[in-house]
């Protein structure tokens, strides 16, 4: 999923036999090598059983009069309609979003329960910027390599058309301090206080990095910069990520959505609504988004802010085997990255992927696919161009070549 | 990154020019296809690319770009080679090096004019080249980033649009009013034009700098580029490629008119402000709005605002061309004045002091162990974290140590509203704070600084308590304003690690740290000290130890000889005045009160044992009655003065009154108000000239900065010992001799400076 919002850590899952392309991925082919073993000793196998996800739509779309947890709860239910397990088999449920609903703040828990899973199954949300999707499926892997859970789902949530608005924190104080206030004079008090126009400026949530106040775009742009990535290149590669997903609706290789019937819109939800192949000549017309007059960085190289949810089911090997279910892919190894939130803010992939190719005993020639989900066309280039970097090797990541 | 160009300028043609060698070599222009570039010149290299000529200030084997005479004949030759060339199109006027653009004038240069004539032409010369900048018919493209400053703000304010990067780095302003000077190079005429008369006038009278986004505010700046991280080069070199990049863009931008030069029409207020200033009606806001202002703070003992403001008027009524002639005219004869001379010998001695003299220290200090969290311990704490020092901050009570830390918060607070810092920077700086009410984790510390109460007893114990605490290589230093370090030490197992680290309060604005080394001291340990001190962006000096080091030591004869004025009579408000009027920032009165009457008591009653009658002079019992009757100063509400503490007026204390007049003196038959001004200054002088004399101090520089930036000497006088160079000698021996007369041997003038009075031609500094 492509969510607005921030990357302090970025996270990549080797998956040997990977689940097809998805929406706004990269993915490059090498040529295929014997396979390796990668199972572990004393570690039981993971494995994914199945995936769904609602159609991702551009926010303020047809989703907009909804609430997040009606998403997740449609995938919940979905998973196990799909995969026809009995809701029982399920010790376990764990959700990543970034923007909390605060109705829902356990939004887990919530769209389980209206998804009529078991109200003793325990939920839990997770929150890691953009990865937190990424976050609940790790946690889940941990709860079953453990020993504590034998099925668990992990999903994903973020509803961009309603974000928590607030008032402002003197405001707040004054609602607050309302409630204690008894005597009349102390509500009139309260009541001048709330006089001046700055009491009702609300507060929108900040889409900028705490640490930095810097917004994701503008770090992308100065990215974009610091590499070398031209607006050609960008836009070149956003056209292609386009293609590829229109190409792959087209196909019918998307077999993870699932339609969604929203109350008093006519026709079913079914694909996507962000994907839009364009042409480069169109794409040149946009005047930056970020960066302005000089930046690279438009809305045509760029993803949209979403609204969607996605769930999927794991199962250590023995219990999907038992069941009958044939595992879809087996669950190795992952790592989480950090690094500095200001000027390699959006260089995760750069640092994880060399680092989890080592921890498992891989090179780049034991991967057939990498899918790297990014929210920016050049993000993914200045990446690519750090990982082709011999210097870039040598100053950042300690190795004596790329 | 060379894709970057190849994608963006399809076609690059690079001409490289020797600027050094200026021969008539015209057919040579290199008119390849190349991104290399090879840098001839020696302050400046010069490329086009893509039309746009490119001059890049880049003074070879210097770390900043200044504007001496090489850099400016260099650039008349690229003035002159743009001109003569029909393919560029446009303009840009960059820097090579990251963190500068241009820092000014070289400032010996402005030093090495014999007289007002020769620093005219220089001013002259300057105006000239960037009125031949300004004039130029194509569009010319200022890329700031880093430090532009005076002469490097004229070479940017000569263009016709500039940008400047986003980073703490950049600074614009004018600053030659600090060195007693003008923005001589048209500085005076296109800042006032360019920006509203409530900007451009602050701005040249105070020498107030902008960063890239508040010049953006008030229109200095044309265009804001983001600094560029780290990629595959590094974020110094992608940022000014970066600046370069958009600079040509936007001078090709101006050249085809796809960009318009913003139309700067001053609004509101302002529009009219500025048109009844230029105006002959105007005078108002030249008299009341700024003169009166620069009067009272300055008591017209400083030439260059004057100056500014009859420069800046004469332009603004007159028109350019007299406004030009009147500005070389007036740096001309600035740059000959004493008062200049002061100023600049204050900036070199500042400038030589951010080199440690003792070389890098073995290890570096990385925990400071902080004893006494009062006013002094918690303001040594802050400039310390602030500067990445973890710092352990104890104190002996827990509401002592709160105290303490609100102080620091405070203080990090108005950085963050003045938006030096964010406050998550700040939550970053505070996290190297340690508060602690015991010793447990001193064994980290390198360095241990206590400013606990002014007791050799009590000093004492706490030696030898925390030497039990901390590692051998750990550096103890005392902040003490008066007790000898050597005494001090005597508790100390290692005296060899023990210094004095003499900080003035409040310690986040006071600029001086004085380090006292001893004879047992080891190098490394100033070393150290010394580093410490820069860390935390003191100006540092080193002495001798000795009776009340150096500050002390020449501040003390000049309160004794004020505590005789009052006892003649002199009222303390008058005394202020008359002290103010020789040009300290703060009444000498005023001064004691801030100091502590108690204070002073207890360093008059020290130094005077020291010392002996030399430095007599007021009563000693004046300053006891005073602490007796509880009149300890602005801290107990009561001194000199009375404090109210919700108003600003400060009645003189008639209690106090009545003390001094127990203890009343007659004043000498023609004691005149300079008399009393020059009593104080001599004995302040002559002690100073002693403490060089008897080696306290290692040369005359140090004692200059000392007095300067820590007793308030008067700038505009550049310390005692540039004084004595400036007015001489024999006019100060001459005032000691009748004052000895009448006071005796308190004004014995000392050898050294009797040396000085006999023979003009000795100076204490050589240039």
């Amino acid at each position: 999923m492509a969510f607005l919002s921030n990357f302090p850590k970025a996270a990549l899952q080797i998956q040997l036999k990977s689940a097809g392309a998805r929406c706004f991925a990269s993915t490059t082919t090498q040529s295929s090598k014997s396979k390796k073993t990668l199972a572990k000793p004393n570690v039981r196998n993971v494995v994914l059983v199945e995936g769904v996800r609602t159609p991702f739509l551009m926010s303020g779309t047809d989703y907009k009069d909804l609430m997040p947890h009606n998403l997740a709860t449609k995938t919940l239910s979905g998973l196990l309609k799909r995969t026809g397990v009995d809701k029982d088999v399920i010790d376990y449920v764990v959700y990543g979003t970034v923007i909390q609903e605060v109705k829902t703040s356990n939004i887990a828990r919530e769209a389980m329960l209206s998804a009529g899973f078991k109200d003793t199954t325990p939920a839990h949300t997770v929150t890691q910027a953009c990865i937190s999707s990424n976050q609940a499926i790790t946690t889940a892997i941990g709860l079953i390599a453990a020993g504590q859970c034998e099925a668990v789902v992990a999903g994903g949530v973020e509803f961009m058309s309603d974000v928590p608005i607030r008032h402002s924190r003197k405001m707040r104080k004054i609602m607050l301090d309302s409630s204690k206030a008894k005597t009349t004079g102390k509500k009139l008090q309260l009541l001048w206080k709330a006089m001046s126009p700055a009491v009702w400026t609300p507060e929108l949530p900040a889409v900028a990095e705490f640490s930095t106040s810097e917004t994701m775009g503008h770090s992308a742009d100065r990215l974009c910069t610091a590499f070398g990535i031209t607006r050609l290149a960008q836009d070149e590669f956003a056209m292609r990520s386009h293609k590829f997903a229109a190409d792959a609706i087209q196909a019918g290789l998307l077999t993870d959505v699932l339609p969604y019937k929203v109350p008093k819109v006519a026709e079913y939800i079914t694909k996507d609504n962000g994907v839009r192949p364009s042409s480069l000549e169109q794409m040149s017309k946009l005047k930056p988004a970020f960066i302005k007059p000089f930046g690279t960085i438009t809305a045509a190289n760029a993803s949209f802010l979403t609204d969607g949810a996605s769930a999927c089911l794991l199962m250590s090997e023995e219990k999907a085997l038992s069941l009958g279910l044939k595992p879809k892919a087996y669950l190795r190894d992952f790592v989480y990255v950090s690094q500095d939130p200001k000027d390699q803010l959006l260089l995760g992939p750069a640092y994880a992927t060399p680092k989890v190719l080592d921890k498992a005993g891989l090179s780049l020639a034991d991967i057939d696919v990498f899918e790297y989900h990014e929210a920016f066309a050049g993000q993914i280039l200045a990446n690519l161009t750090a990982l082709e970097s011999d210097e870039f090797a040598k100053k950042f990541l300690g190795k004596s070549a790329k | 990154m060379a894709g970057r160009f190849v994608g963006v300028f399809r076609q690059i043609s690079t001409v490289n020019r020797s600027l050094a060698r200026v021969s008539g070599d015209h057919g040579l222009k290199n008119f390849f296809s190349t991104t290399a570039r090879m840098d001839f010149g020696k302050y400046l290299t010069y490329t086009v690319k893509d039309g746009i000529a490119v001059a890049k200030f880049d003074e070879k084997d210097a770390k900043v770009n200044t504007l001496n005479r090489g850099t400016m004949a260099e650039f008349q030759e690229v003035y002159k080679e743009i001109t003569n060339n029909p393919n560029v199109k446009g303009m840009v006027v960059i820097s090579g090096k990251a963190d500068c653009f241009i820092a000014g004038a070289d400032i010996n240069m402005i030093s090495d004019c014999k007289n007002v004539q020769e620093a005219t032409a220089l001013s002259r010369n300057g105006q000239d080249m960037f009125n031949n900048l300004e004039n130029m018919k194509i569009p010319v493209v200022a890329a700031i980033n880093g430090s532009c400053l005076g002469g490097g703000l004229e070479t940017a304010l000569a263009c016709h649009y500039r940008i400047a990067v986003n980073s703490k780095k950049t600074s614009m302003g004018v600053p030659e009013v600090m060195l007693g000077l003008l923005p001589g190079a048209g500085g005076t005429q296109r800042l006032l034009k360019l920006l509203p008369f409530q900007t451009a006038m602050p701005m040249m009278l105070t020498g107030k700098a902008y960063n890239a986004k508040s010049g953006k505010k008030i229109g200095l700046v044309d265009h804001v580029v983001e600094p560029i991280g780290v990629g595959i080069k590094s974020a110094n070199e992608n940022t000014m490629e970066e600046l370069e990049r958009e600079a040509i863009l936007t001078a090709k931008g101006l050249a085809d008119g796809t960009i318009k030069k913003p139309v700067r029409s001053k609004k509101g207020l302002n529009k009219y402000i500025d048109m009844f200033a230029s105006s002959r009606l105007g005078n108002i806001f030249w008299e009341k709005g700024v003169k009166d202002a620069v009067m009272k703070q300055t008591k017209g003992k400083y030439p260059a605002p004057l100056r500014i403001i009859e420069v800046a008027k004469t332009g603004a009524q007159q028109g350019p061309r007299a406004g030009y002639e009147a500005e070389a005219k007036a740096f001309g004869e600035l740059a000959m004045t004493p008062e200049s001379k002061a100023l600049v010998g204050l900036f070199n001695g500042q400038t030589a002091l951010k080199k440690n003299k003792f070389g890098k220290p073995e290890r570096e200090v990385k925990t400071l162990g902080m004893l006494g969290a009062g006013l002094m311990g918690a303001g040594i704490a802050q400039v310390s974290i602030d500067k990445g020092i973890d710092v352990i901050l104890k104190d002996v009570t827990t509401q002592g140590l709160s105290r303490g830390e609100d102080q620091i918060i405070k203080g990090l607070d108005t950085k963050v509203q003045r938006k030096k810092i964010t406050s998550f920077e700040k939550d970053q700086v505070l996290t190297h704070l340690e508060p602690t009410i015991n010793y447990e984790h001193f064994s980290k510390c390198d360095i241990i600084v206590e400013a606990v109460f002014e007791d050799l007893k009590l000093k004492h114990k706490v030696v030898r308590e925390v030497e039990q605490k901390i590692p051998e290589h750990c550096i103890f230093a005392s902040n003490t304003s008066a007790l000898p370090i050597t005494s001090i030490a005597e508790a100390s197992i290692r005296p060899d690690k023990f210094i004095g680290m003499h900080y003035f309060s409040p310690v986040d604005k006071m600029q001086l740290l004085e380090i006292i080394t001893t004879d047992k001291t080891s190098q490394d340990t100033a070393a150290s000290a010394v580093s410490v001190g820069l860390k935390q962006g003191k100006v540092v000096i080193v002495v001798k130890d000795g009776p009340g080091f150096y500050t002390t030591r020449i501040l003390a004869p000049t309160l004794s000889e004020a505590v005789r004025a009052l006892q003649e009579g002199v009222s303390p408000s008058k005394l202020d005045s008359l002290t103010r009027g020789f040009g300290w920032p703060v009444g000498v009165a005023t001064l004691a009160d801030e100091v502590g009457i108690d204070v002073a008591a207890h360093v008059a009653e020290d130094l005077g044992k020291a010392f002996g009658e030399r430095f007599g002079g007021g009563n000693i019992n004046v300053l006891r009655d005073m602490v007796t009757a509880g009149f300890l100063g602005r801290k107990s509400g009561k001194g000199v003065y009375l404090y109210q503490s919700k108003s600003k007026k400060r009645p003189e204390n008639t209690e106090a009154k009545a003390i001094l007049d127990r203890y009343k003196l007659d004043p000498k038959p023609g004691n005149t108000d300079e008399d009393v001004q020059y009593r104080l200054a001599s004995r302040f002088i002559n002690e100073a000239v002693m403490c060089l004399q008897e080696g306290i101090l290692a040369n005359p520089m140090e004692g200059d900065i000392g007095a300067v930036f820590g007793l308030g000497f008067p700038p505009f006088l550049g310390g005692p010992f540039r004084y004595i160079d400036l007015h001489g000698a024999k006019q100060l021996v001459d005032r000691m001799k009748k004052y000895h007369d009448w006071y005796g041997v308190a004004f014995e003038p000392c050898q050294l400076l009797l040396d000085h009075a006999k023979d003009p031609s000795k100076k204490f500094h050589t240039r």
